[in-house]
């Protein structure tokens, strides 16, 4: 099959590859002139606040974790919906110092969610639920069908 | 007169291997006003109890150790470093290191820093 490609004359075709070359120099000299401090600033500016979340298991409960702080406890919605957990919310900022000069500003404002498949069934009625110190600790107790059994076996 | 994350002071401490321990730098909002300056620093599973603010001279230095227990059982995925915070900041020198005080709420640890009387923009009444 052939491409559909507009045919070139293999000089010329030869020197646009070295074009495209000499730019992609540049675009490596730039990244590397940025400092590091400015690239990571960018990019938090185009990406969400993203809140760390650790999952811990034993054989009757599932752990959640999640560093969420600075919240207020009633602006953090936790919901369960067929063995998907989901926790989001909203950080406000507060206006009390936008007369200020800012010297620095890396606290991220605004919303989030963040949602996980969890590994095993979990009963949604004994869920508890706590925030303290700015981080949100979830237990969730297993359904019995998913607790591992011991079965024994009598050997006659 | 701004107050500067002193990065230089870090790196010669993370050269001493022996002493090297690893911390997480608390991310920060700093603000000034004309009576002086606010600083608001995330550590999440730090209480009142686990704060250290030392003052050295120019230099501040937040620390924050973590309160909150390890959860039982066996990790299925881990996000959240386990390590302690710490951050060393310059003072500007118009700052009355005498007046700082700080506040932790939630995880957020707000340092109020004001500045001393004679730097404040006064107003002379003309007789």
């Amino acid at each position: 099959m052939n491409n559909l490609t507009r045919w070139q004359r293999p000089e010329l075709a030869a020197w646009a590859g070295l074009g495209r070359l000499t730019d992609l120099r540049d675009e490596i000299d730039r990244l590397f002139d940025t400092p590091l401090a400015e690239m990571t600033r960018g990019s938090q500016l185009l990406s969400v606040w993203t809140p760390g979340i650790d999952l811990y298991e034993d054989k009757d409960n599932l752990y959640l974790k999640a560093e969420l702080p600075g919240m207020k406890r009633e602006e953090i919605e936790v919901t369960l919906h067929e063995g998907t957990l989901s926790i989001s919310g909203e950080r406000k900022s507060e206006s009390k110092y936008q007369a200020a000069e800012v010297h620095r500003a890396e606290r991220f404002f605004g919303r989030f969610q963040r949602t996980i498949t969890l590994p095993a069934p979990v009963s949604p009625d004994k869920v508890k639920a706590q925030y303290k110190d700015g981080v949100l600790t979830i237990k969730l107790p297993k359904t019995e069908e998913a607790k591992p059994k011991q079965i024994d076996v009598h050997v006659s | 007169m701004i107050m500067k994350t002193t990065v230089e002071r870090e790196s010669q401490a993370s050269t001493d291997r022996a002493a090297r321990q690893e911390y997480v730098t608390p991310e920060v909002n700093i603000f000034e006003t004309k009576d002086g300056y606010v600083l608001e620093a995330e550590m999440p599973g730090v209480d009142k109890g686990g704060l250290e603010i030392t003052l050295e001279g120019t230099e501040i230095t937040i620390m924050g150790r973590r309160q909150t227990e390890a959860l039982p059982g066996e990790s299925v995925f881990r996000e959240c470093p386990g390590a302690d915070y710490r951050r060393v900041f310059e003072l500007d020198p118009a700052i009355d290191s005498s007046k700082i005080s700080a506040r932790m709420e939630q995880g957020i640890l707000t340092l109020t820093l004001p500045k001393s009387e004679r730097v404040k923009p006064r107003r002379i009444a003309v007789e």
